[in-house]
């Protein structure tokens, strides 16, 4: 959770959330492994060339993606850049500030971006048109609107399905090409409060929690990216259990994601 | 990971590039106290990583609003030198070092007993001076040498290592060609003697059953590694066996 979003959290209420995990439910209501409602609206930016607004829970992001031609790495002659910017913005959070992105928002950024290129989602050597000189830069740039917790996953799965529902152009001219994806993969956060995982925190349950694990699965049932957050610590059965949850509610999301696309 | 290529990393005899068995490290060294200035200090070398640590506080905390009543906050600053590259490294934070700074200021916290100190900062500097993969895991496991030798009370030290996949072997501390060119990255830390995941990054491509063993064979490393972290700290106050000595921990 961002450092600034780190409220008090009334003892009463982290109180009625700890008793409620004894029974094995949120205070929602919902079970340990399930998300909030998702309602994914893809094309939501027209002008894009891609995007998708993310509604999970009351957290709400906006991804769009352009597509630009520019020069590759030196390293990677043959292959299109990926480049992943997350903005949380002042608007998502009463203490959220303007300005440069703090550590929270690369965080955040970094592990989206890491989840998408280790499942080799984008083909990005189709988006080299000439090695060593132009290639298609994929710009994913994702408007944090609304803030209610676990913003890595909302972020991610914009990302993929923005990233589905994408096509550009190389040049005016040229006729309009459907980005080149071929993976699906899902992230799934979850945070411990006293010895439990839960899947897709909330805002409170954020506040209620010290660490936090996010796992990303491609279709196959292998794990492409993994990252622990916060300051406290997991045993490695929970960090195999988180892993455990992670597989079964994404394979949920990525049905889902496959509907609205 | 880096780009798909031809180049072999497991050799016709079904040996590392570098020589090494699946489960074996590179050769780590670790010495304590080696800046005047800093409260507590370590230089680390891990194959050819070359990392400096500079512990300084508790403090207090500064500016102001990053205090926090209830304990100390860990502001560890991982800075890789332009010259600790291939190609020169353009000097200052970029979005990378500021992820790393992140995760070892976390995975340090859990291991300090911050709630002994209100309202301060400990500030953790680290310095790569020649990278050779696996610069996190080695700097954390630096940091954690320092943060003891400044004398900062802590619950456990903290100690790591990576695991990865390498031509669909799962082998132990990747070397930088097998960073570069391999399959899967898996650094870890651990607290050295509980055994709780305090850092753990992943990607690549793993399935669960590579997973379990991979980080069965850094679990098993760490003890190894924790071994020398002690050494190097009984060598600053000649003390004969620290471990046998040592009763903290959980």
């Amino acid at each position: 959770m961002p450092k600034d979003a780190r409220g008090v959290l009334s003892e009463i209420k982290k109180g009625y959330i700890s008793k409620r995990l004894k029974e094995g439910l949120r205070g929602d209501q919902r079970k340990l492994s399930e998300f909030r409602t998702i309602r994914i609206e893809p094309n939501f930016i027209p002008r894009a060339q891609g995007s998708a607004f993310v509604h999970l829970g009351k957290t709400k992001v906006l991804v769009g993606i352009k597509v630009e031609s520019g020069e590759p790495f030196p390293d990677t002659p043959n292959q299109g850049v990926l480049t992943t910017n997350v903005e949380m913005l002042p608007m998502a959070f009463p203490t959220f500030e303007p300005g440069p992105p703090n550590e929270d928002s690369i965080e955040i950024a970094r592990v989206v971006d890491r989840g998408i290129r280790e499942s080799k989602m984008i083909d990005l050597e189709k988006l080299c048109i000439e090695p060593g000189k132009k290639v298609m830069i994929v710009f994913v740039d994702i408007d944090v609107l609304d803030y209610d917790g676990n913003l890595i996953d909302a972020c991610t799965m914009g990302v993929v399905t923005a990233l589905h529902t994408a096509s550009y152009k190389v040049d005016e001219s040229s006729p309009e090409t459907k980005l080149p994806v071929r993976s699906m993969p899902v992230s799934v956060t979850m945070v411990k409060i006293g010895d439990e995982l839960v899947c897709d925190p909330d805002l409170e349950e954020e506040q209620m929690s010290d660490t936090r694990l996010t796992v990303t699965f491609t279709e196959d049932g292998h794990v492409r990216a993994m990252q622990k957050g916060g300051v406290g610590y997991l045993s490695m059965d929970q960090v195999k259990k988180g892993i455990d949850m992670s597989e079964e509610a994404g394979n949920k999301i990525r049905e889902y994601i496959k509907q609205v696309i | 990971m880096g780009t798909p290529s031809d180049k072999k990393l497991i050799n016709e005899n079904g040996v590392r590039l570098d020589g090494r068995g699946d489960e074996e490290i590179r050769p780590i060294r670790i010495t304590t106290n080696v800046l005047e200035r800093a409260d507590g200090s370590a230089f680390m070398e891990w194959g050819g990583n070359k990392i400096m640590v500079a512990v300084y506080g508790p403090r207090e905390a500064y500016p102001k609003h990053t205090q926090d009543i209830e304990k100390s906050v860990i502001k560890a600053r991982y800075n890789m030198a332009a010259f600790s590259v291939d190609e020169r490294k353009r000097p200052g934070p970029d979005r990378r070092s500021t992820e790393i700074s992140k995760v070892i200021s976390e995975a340090l916290s859990a291991a300090v007993l911050v709630e002994q100190f209100p309202r301060t900062q400990i500030d953790v500097f680290i310095e790569v001076i020649q990278a050779d993969a696996g610069t996190r895991i080695a700097s954390l496991t630096a940091a954690s040498v320092a943060l003891a030798s400044a004398g900062i009370p802590m619950r456990d030290m903290v100690v790591g290592c990576s695991a990865g996949k390498v031509e669909d072997r799962i082998v132990l501390d990747l070397s930088k060609d097998e960073d570069n060119f391999g399959q899967a990255d898996l650094p870890m830390a651990v607290l050295s003697k509980s055994k709780k995941v305090v850092l753990v990054q992943m990607d690549g491509d793993l399935s669960k059953e590579e997973f379990g063993k991979a980080t069965g064979m850094v679990l098993q490393a760490t003890d190894r590694i924790a071994e020398i972290q002690r050494k190097a700290l009984s060598e600053k106050y000649n003390i004969e066996n620290l471990s046998e000595s040592n009763t903290g921990g959980e």
